[in-house]
């Protein structure tokens, strides 16, 4: 069993063992185990997300060069195994009271968790593809998981076609890029494009892979999906869906860009800034006019992939940085905006249009002020971390002269504050008399947790710095 | 005549382009829109196989990585299939039908 290094994937292999033993657990006749499959599973995210800092493992490659471990790749891994444990934690009192509570639901959230790993992982176009689609899987069937609902399996029908469509357009972006390389590890690869420069073929290939990545972190023209299946699929699928599978995408395209494809940054720069461009204005032009909160935090998730794309632009080291940095704050707050979704809840069920909201400071004040946290950080108000994560973010794109991204990235934020604000605006000076049931402790725990990191991390400098430190280690991981 | 390479890969790129507008212009039938995903990830094989076999023929490169990755492609559409029919069963029970212009409950 030489070179197929083992002991660098035991995070991997923890969750397959894990996932493939706890489907078996799940079934019984006489008892809904269904509660404590999930409680089982949340320890093993747990353990999945510490577990290569546990253990210290040293970088390398394993499987004979398949799959890679650095450091870009643990920080990534720890906060999707966080960010997908979160996700389950919240989802528990949603499936119960919707009697959505299967088993199945924690299993597909450990084989989608363990597909982002090995995307993030991938040193090969193979296991690449394998990484995508065992992550894309598992969501087609979380998101039409309540199967008598007509709007879950409509947001499941939708994304599974067009999700269908974009592992087309990846497969045959990949077939390109292996007929004119020879080829399928990303080391060779790069290798092959120092030597022989390029060819159209190649181009074409890199052109249909990014296209194929781009449905994945919904960035524009590639977004169609996204705010059907944001409304459509139940609330902590799409809360989950927000958070780790774009993280875990668009971490890939960072690996792909500045690996495989580092000598050609000129070719891939444009498609990277067209997504950029189209994702920010659409994102924030699309939002406009929602009623409805996931839909929403769906347009606003695409003008956020937007914003992570323009230090991407860059294909520096300090452009990584800034798209960690981005997406990490992006993922603490999504996670605290979902957990504050998912206590609007009135006696009869829950509720999702944003005029719910109205009189909410009266109500529930401290849901609304998270709530406020949320917005005001997504809009990049300092001294909240979401301006912290807009600058670091932006910072590079200056550098490395693309000063007309960074003002069009800013215009769109301005145009996006707009229905920040009119949430705030509606929490706080509408009148309204929607009385929210007591959330359960988890959901209100998590939003207050989020808010106070967004408010309190830069004022505790240590912190600040150690995470700033941390951050530059994984993005020094991919050069 | 000999078939070369890139008569394969011409064949490919028109059965990939034939999936892909069958997609998009279908109206009818989202049974028609999974044989069009078959048929983009046959066309792809057919690219994988044709490259595969192109390299063998000048001892370059790896020449086995493509047709063992045609064999996942194989592998990874049958359980894709498996999934988009079962998403859809579950679509006919709620709807009655599977016409693609009735799916707009959602308008996105």
């Amino acid at each position: 069993m030489e070179n197929l290094n083992l002991h660098l994937v035991w995070p991997e292999i923890l969750l397959a063992i894990s996932a493939s033993l706890l489907l078996g657990f799940g079934v019984s006749k006489t008892q809904n185990r269904a509660p404590l499959v999930r409680i089982i599973a949340i320890g093993i995210l747990v353990v999945f997300a510490l577990l290569s800092y546990i253990m210290g493992s040293p970088d390398g490659e394993a499987f004979k060069g398949a799959l890679v471990v650095d450091s870009f790749g643990r920080y990534t891994k720890f906060f999707i195994g966080i960010a997908a444990a979160l996700g389950l934690l919240l989802a528990g009192n949603y499936l119960e009271r919707e009697k959505l509570d299967h088993y199945e639901f924690s299993v597909l959230t450990l084989y989608a968790v363990l597909g982002m790993s090995i995307m993030v992982s991938a040193n090969n176009l193979l296991s690449l593809y394998i990484g995508v689609e065992m992550q894309s899987l598992a969501l087609y069937v979380m998101a039409a998981f309540n199967r008598d609902s007509l709007r879950a399996s409509e947001a499941g029908l939708k994304y599974f076609v067009l999700g269908a469509l974009s592992s087309g357009l990846l497969l045959y972006g990949i077939s390109l890029i292996y007929g004119f390389t020879g080829t399928l590890d990303f080391n060779n690869i790069a290798a092959s494009v120092q030597a022989d420069g390029l060819s159209i073929g190649l181009i074409g290939g890199l052109v249909f892979l990014l296209c194929g990545l781009a449905f994945k972190i919904s960035a524009a023209p590639f977004h169609m999906w996204t705010p059907d299946v944001y409304e459509g699929a139940p609330t902590p699928v799409t809360g989950f869906f927000a958070a780790a599978p774009k993280f875990a995408a668009i971490a890939l395209i960072a690996r792909l860009v500045t690996g495989p494809f580092g000598d050609i940054s000129a070719q891939w720069q444009q498609v990277i800034i067209a997504l950029s461009v189209m994702s920010m204005l659409i994102g924030a032009i699309g939002a406009l006019q929602q009623t409805n909160i996931k839909r929403l935090m769906a347009y606003s998730s695409i003008a956020n992939m937007g914003y992570a794309l323009v230090p991407l632009a860059a294909g520096t080291e300090a452009g990584v940085r800034g798209m960690l940095i981005f997406m990490t704050i992006y993922l603490i707050t999504v996670v605290g905006i979902f957990a504050c979704i998912l206590q609007m809840r009135i006696r009869d069920g829950m509720v999702e249009r944003i005029s719910d909201l109205s009189g909410l400071a009266k109500n529930n004040r401290g849901m609304a002020l998270a709530m406020t946290v949320f917005m005001l950080s997504l809009m990049g108000i300092p001294p909240l971390l979401g301006f912290f994560g807009k600058l670091f973010a932006f910072l590079p794109a200056v550098q490395a002269d693309l000063i007309w991204l960074v003002v069009l990235a800013l215009i769109a934020s301005v145009i996006g504050a707009f229905y920040y604000l009119r949430i705030i605006k509606t929490m706080w000076f509408d009148e309204g008399d929607t009385e929210f049931v007591i959330p359960v402790r988890s959901l209100s725990w998590t939003s207050a947790i989020s808010a106070l990191l967004l408010v309190g991390i830069v004022l505790v400098p240590f912190i600040a710095k150690s995470g700033q430190n941390w951050i530059a280690l994984a993005s020094s991981g991919l050069f | 005549m000999t078939i070369g390479l890139s008569h394969y890969l011409i064949v490919a790129a028109i059965l990939f382009v034939i999936g892909v507008f069958g997609i998009f212009v279908n109206r009818k039938n989202v049974i028609v829109i999974l044989m069009c995903v078959e048929l983009i990830l046959l066309a792809v094989n057919i690219n994988f196989v044709a490259f595969s076999a192109h390299m063998a023929d000048t001892g370059l490169n790896e020449p086995m990585a493509g047709q063992v990755f045609a064999l996942f492609v194989l592998t990874v559409a049958a359980a894709e299939a498996a999934v988009g029919l079962a998403i859809l069963v579950v679509y006919f029970r709620n709807r009655g039908n599977i016409a693609v212009e009735d799916i707009d409950l959602m308008k996105g």
